[in-house]
Formats: structure tokens, C-alpha cells, sequence
């Protein structure tokens, strides 16, 4: 309990120093600062994500800010990872008179404000909302993560290429955008490249907590190889029911995976030898993330996952759009749209996420994805990257 | 034996469900309220045990003791702020105030100890016992915890049949009123039946977590659902009844996923939960009790 009101009374800190370094700034400033909102769950099963994105994205706009050239403002609202919550969220950004958004978090939420963000040309670059359907049709909508069906057939790629399986069995999660949405571009995938599914079988929200029956099914048809397009929360109760079953086939994961070792209390044992396909690696070795993943545990005592380096960019990428385009704070937030959309389609960034990424008119990303492996409690690059 | 192995998952899953089940049905059973917020209270329990023994490394033995005396003092509180205002209030406001708690608890638990999951490690190792030379294999887990559901139904039993304080519960759940004419204090009685609900949603949060060990602030709301459902099932207020219905619906879900459908698994357990409050309204257990009109 001590630990925790050390904690609270950390945390209380650092906020009251936020907030006189707020006022400062705004004294400072005045108006000379671009708006920037975004939704996430900061609260609920998913806040993981939602803290994560918005303590990436804090960091990359203090640095920017202290740097003296464009200032950002930036404002995080609360979805819960509930789509009509998001809406009321994206409301109150624009009653606060948002001009530049980082959409949404997560994906149900994301399909919610994007359209908003369309109607109100309100220019949006999401971190990590990876369902196709957040951008499409959506000319003002780009995605920093790679999107669903992109991972998905990314990863049957992989398997394949890498020759990492021949039976594969596959767990979803069917409720839900992010998981059926992989799902749907590995099986497209895996049949184009005869790989050979041997066994499918699904959860849903209220039912993940007992997976002996997907299990027994995939150890039944021989499975050396199970592909889990999910987060990480209902992975690690897989992998250990599994080890209590003692079956060992090769794990595949996505990018959910991530954050699978950051779960207090978790064996890494139980992980190891994990592979899964993400963009960013906490443990590189090259400066710009080293730096990003020291401040990050110096202020938040955790390691950033993907999600917090995907907002990271974000800012860096509105930045080096913003400088481009010669964009000023007192423009509206719809001249704002149009110099970004023309920015975004035209321009190359190298960020934590990925070096030489593009984006096209539909706003997804083109980066590759990295493979990585998980070997005593760190990820490890694995083999060349997947096309 | 894949037949076997899945009746045994069935179990495991069911006995879960039982545990929990006792505590929602023993308050059912006396207070005749819906306490929604059992599920949460087993939340607590799991997260005060997780903490004492992943955090300052105490034996298992006495992170379940503190569980239960922290979830035995938060019930009496939430009794004594929640529902004891409330006591002569239609039952349906009482009903909406335990979901409010049942929320409060859980953004409480998301303000203290963070939405991130935590892994809860076993309390009675992670063992299995293997059967048949290993063909079949029940964990540790599941042995204790329907151990500690027959404990607890005997115990239960006896309690409300022997005790003065039992009796007193019966004649509370009988009739309030009449109980208090005869010099029974319905009060203290009543706050006496929460302490006891809490204490066993303790045993039931550590034993939940034990078995599917990802410890999160909404850990207890679905299987508190689940649970519900089966005291329902078995005769809600009926104690062998929550038992009895607890395992039998993780034996229907595990079939249901294993021979239908795993996507269908939910709908074919409430289906099979229709036909049988179709067929005997009271639940399988449940007293049929006329109304006097």
C-alpha cells in the first residue's frame, strides 16, 4: 500500500508540474501553438494502449517544444475504447478548438471519429487504429501503424518465406475489428501461398478465459505452427494453458503481442520463442530509440510498447509536414487539412516506427514490418524482413 | 478421452463458476437482493492477494487471510453506505445502486492499481495431477476449488442450520418484518450475511485467478455474470443448487465450443438456460414457492 501512495504522490507531482509547465507555455506562447487532439481509452480494459499513445505523443511534443521552433499544444481525451464515448471525446477536442487530430487509439472507436474528422475536415493521423475501415473513403485519414490486412498477409508471407510451419492452426477473436480484420488478410494470404490451416477456431468478449477446446483442437490436427492475431491479454492465458497441456508448437503473434512482457508478475519463460511481426523494438540499439526509450521509463517507469513510438511519430511527422508546408498556428483547421493531405501524400519520414515510410491517397502507410523473437524475456530482430 | 479431457475442462471452468455462484446465491438466498457487485468484490480479493504475495512475498496462506479480511471489511462498508440507506426501497433501486457499485469498484481498482494487467500467480502451484497415465490430467486448481466449493456448502449448511445468528438469517429471509417482532436484529443480521458474501468472493477471486491468472480491474464482472447465471440455473438462493449449476454450465460451454461452435459456444449455453427455466422456472434446485394473492 505504501508503494502505491509513493506512487499516487508521484504521480501528483508530475502532474502539478505538468501543469504549471502548461501555464508557462501558454503565457509563453500565447497562440503560437498548434492544437493537437487526440481520443484513447485512458481508462477500461484497453487504457494500456490509450496511456501509452498519449505519454509517446507528450514526449515528442515537449522535445519539439523545447526546441523553440513550431510549439504544439496537446490534448488527450478519455473513449474508453467505446465508439459513441470517442465521439463525445472528439466533441470536446473540437469545442477546444483542435486543428490538427490524432483520430483515435484503438480501431471500434477510430471508425467512430474518423468520420467525424472527414465531415469536419479536420486533418487525422492515427497511431496505431490498424482497421482498414478507419480510413477508407476517407481522404483526410492517414494511418501511422501498418493496417490489418497489411499485418496479416505481412505475416502468412513470413511463415511462408521463413518456412517456419507447415500445419498452421489459427485463434481470433471474432468480436472484434482488430483480430478478424488480420485474420481475414492471413487466410486470403496463406491460401495464395499454399500454406495449409489445419485448424480455426475463435473466442469472443466474456468467453477468454478458458481456451483448452481451441487448444485440444489445434494439438488434434497436428499443429506445429498456432498464429494468434490478437492482443496480448488473452495470448499469455494461450501460451500458459498451453505449457499446462504441454503442447509446444512455434507461437505467432502481431502486433498486439507487444506489451506480452511488460505484464507484472508474467513468466518471460512462458514467452519465449514468441515470434511476431512488429515495427518497433524497444531494445535497438540505435540512437533515436535508445534516447526514446530512456525518457520514457525516466517519466512513466515502464518500457514503451509500439503504440507509445507510433504516437511519438506522429508529432515528429506533423512537424516535419507542418515545417514543409510553412504552416502557421493561426490557421484554421481546415486550410490546416488540405496543406496536410498534399504533405502526406508527397512526403518521405523516418521516425522510431520505420525509416523511408510513404503514405498514399487512401492514408495507409508502407513501411515493413519487422520480425523479432522472444528470447529471454527481450525481443530479438529475427531473419531479414518480410516484404 | 478427448471426450474425458474436455468433461474435466468442463469442470475446471465450472467449479469457478460454482465458487462464485455460492457467494451471489447465500446473499440471494437471505438478503433477497441482487448484490451485482460480487463480482467485484472478488476483483479486490484477487488484487489484495496478488499483492501480498507477488509484492511482498508472503506465503500464499496469508495473502488469501488478508483477501478475505479486506473483502469482509469492504462488503460491510458497501453494505452499510450503499444498500442500508436503502433498506426499505423498492427492490429495483437497490438493484441499479449495486451496479453502481459494481462500476465504482472497478474504476476505484483502475485509479489504485492501474488498468495494465497483472499476472496472478498460482497459490496452489501450477501442478497437475495426471490420471491414466497421463491421458487425462486435472490441475491442482481445479481440485481445491471444488474441495473448497464442498467445504463451503457443508460449513454454509450448517451455519444457517446450527448457529443463532443462522437461524436469525432464516427468519430474515422468511420475513423481515415478522423477524424483527420476534427481537431479531434484521440490521445486523443482514450486515453480518455481507461480511460472509465477501469473505467467500475472496476465496473465489483467488481461486479465479489461480486457475486463468490475468488480473485486471474488470477481471470479476464476467465470470460475476457467468456465475450469476448458473445460481439461476441451480435455483437462485438454493446452495447446492449454485453448485450444481456452476458446474454443469462450464460442462455445457465446454461442449458447446468443443462439438457446435466455438463462435456459437455463449448463445447455446443461454439457450440450454431458457429451455430450463422453461421447464422448471425455479431453476434446477429452486423451492417453488406459491404467492399468496
Amino acid at each position: 500500500m505504501k508503494h502505491t501512495a509513493r506512487k499516487m504522490l508521484t504521480f501528483a507531482m508530475v502532474l502539478t508540474l505538468l501543469v504549471s509547465l502548461c501555464s508557462v507555455f501558454a503565457l509563453a506562447d500565447g497562440d503560437g501553438a498548434f492544437k493537437v487532439g487526440g481520443t484513447g481509452p485512458l481508462t477500461g480494459g484497453a487504457a494500456i494502449y490509450g496511456n501509452a499513445a498519449m505519454n509517446g505523443a507528450q514526449i515528442a511534443v515537449d522535445e519539439i517544444n523545447a526546441e523553440g521552433g513550431i510549439q504544439f499544444e496537446l490534448k488527450y481525451e478519455d473513449d474508453a475504447h467505446d465508439a459513441e464515448k470517442a465521439v463525445n471525446a472528439y466533441n470536446a477536442l473540437k469545442d477546444w478548438e483542435m486543428q490538427l487530430s490524432l483520430g483515435s487509439v484503438t480501431s471500434a472507436p477510430a471508425n467512430a471519429t474518423s468520420a467525424e474528422n472527414f465531415n469536419d475536415h479536420i486533418f487525422a493521423l492515427t497511431p496505431s487504429a490498424s482497421a482498414p475501415t478507419v480510413i477508407d473513403g476517407k481522404d483526410n485519414v492517414f494511418q501511422m501503424c501498418f493496417s490489418d490486412p497489411n499485418q496479416g498477409g505481412a505475416s502468412a508471407q513470413y511463415i511462408s518465406d521463413m518456412k517456419l510451419g507447415s500445419k498452421i492452426a489459427v485463434i481470433w477473436k471474432n468480436d472484434e475489428d482488430y483480430s478478424t480484420g488480420i485474420r481475414n488478410s492471413f487466410m486470403d494470404k496463406a491460401e495464395e501461398l499454399g500454406l495449409e490451416v489445419v485448424s480455426e477456431t475463435t473466442f469472443a468478449a466474456g468467453n477468454d478465459t478458458d481456451f483448452t477446446v481451441q487448444l485440444t483442437s489445434a494439438q488434434a490436427a497436428g499443429a506445429d505452427l498456432v498464429f494468434l492475431p490478437m492482443y496480448y491479454q488473452p495470448a499469455s492465458l494461450i501460451l500458459s494453458q498451453a505449457a499446462a497441456m504441454g503442447y509446444e508448437p512455434k507461437w505467432f503473434g502481431v502486433d498486439g503481442m507487444d506489451g506480452i512482457l511488460t505484464m507484472e508478475g508474467f513468466d518471460p519463460a512462458m514467452a519465449e520463442g514468441v515470434m511476431l511481426l512488429t515495427p518497433f523494438n524497444a531494445d535497438a540499439e540505435d540512437d533515436a530509440t535508445v534516447a526514446f526509450v530512456e525518457k520514457y521509463q525516466e517519466l512513466y517507469d515502464e518500457i514503451p510498447n509500439q503504440f507509445a513510438a507510433d504516437a511519438y511519430d506522429c508529432i515528429y511527422a506533423y512537424k516535419q509536414a507542418l515545417e514543409a508546408a510553412g504552416a502557421t498556428p493561426d490557421m484554421s483547421a481546415e486550410e490546416l487539412n488540405s496543406l496536410m493531405i498534399e504533405q502526406f501524400t508527397s512526403m518521405t519520414f523516418d521516425g522510431l516506427t520505420g525509416s523511408g515510410m510513404t503514405w498514399d491517397e487512401t492514408g495507409a502507410v508502407s513501411k515493413s514490418p519487422k520480425g523479432m523473437v522472444i528470447q529471454d524475456g527481450a525481443y530479438v530482430g529475427l531473419g531479414t524482413d518480410a516484404e | 478421452m478427448t471426450f474425458l479431457n474436455y468433461v474435466l475442462s468442463g469442470i475446471s471452468l465450472g467449479s469457478i463458476y460454482a465458487i462464485i455462484a455460492l457467494g451471489y446465491t447465500m446473499v440471494y438466498g437471505i438478503a433477497k437482493m441482487l448484490n451485482f457487485a460480487h463480482g467485484d468484490v472478488i476483483m479486490v480479493g484477487a488484487y489484495i492477494c496478488f499483492f501480498a504475495v507477488t509484492r511482498y512475498s508472503l506465503p500464499p496462506l496469508v495473502g488469501v487471510l488478508a483477501a478475505m479480511a479486506v473483502c469482509t471489511v469492504l462488503g460491510i462498508l458497501v453494505e452499510r453506505f450503499a444498500y442500508k440507506p436503502l433498506r426499505t426501497a423498492p427492490s429495483l433501486a437497490v438493484l441499479i445502486t449495486a451496479i453502481g457499485v459494481s462500476y465504482f469498484l472497478q474504476n476505484g481498482a483502475q485509479l489504485l492499481w492501474t488498468p495494465n494487467p497483472k499476472v496472478f500467480s498460482s497459490v496452489v502451484g501450477t501442478g497437475r495431477l495426471a490420471l491414466f497415465g497421463g491421458q487425462l490430467t486435472v490441475s491442482y486448481v481445479t481440485i481445491t476449488t471444488i474441495v473448497s466449493c464442498i467445504v463451503i456448502m457443508i460449513a454454509l449448511t450448517w451455519f444457517t442450520g446450527n448457529t443463532k445468528m443462522g437461524k436469525a438469517m432464516r427468519a430474515c429471509s422468511e420475513d423481515k418484518g415478522a423477524a424483527q417482532l420476534m427481537g431479531i436484529n434484521v440490521n445486523s443480521t443482514i450486515s453480518v450475511t455481507f461480511a460472509i458474501g465477501s469473505a467467500l468472493a475472496a476465496i473465489a477471486g483467488v481461486l479465479l485467478c489461480s486457475a486463468y491468472p490475468t488480473l485486471v480491474p474488470t477481471t470479476g464482472s464476467m465470470p460475476g455474470i457467468k456465475a450469476f447465471t448458473a445460481a439461476v440455473f441451480g435455483g437462485i438462493g438454493s446452495i447446492p443448487g449454485a453448485f450444481l449449476g456452476g458446474l454443469l454450465l462450464g460442462v455445457i460451454e465446454i461442449f458447446a465450443k468443443a462439438y457446435i461452435s466455438t463462435q456459437l459456444s455463449d448463445a447455446v449455453v443461454f439457450a440450454v438456460l431458457i429451455v430450463v427455466l422453461l421447464v422448471k422456472p425455479a431453476g434446477l434446485l429452486g423451492k417453488q414457492v406459491s404467492e399468496k394473492v
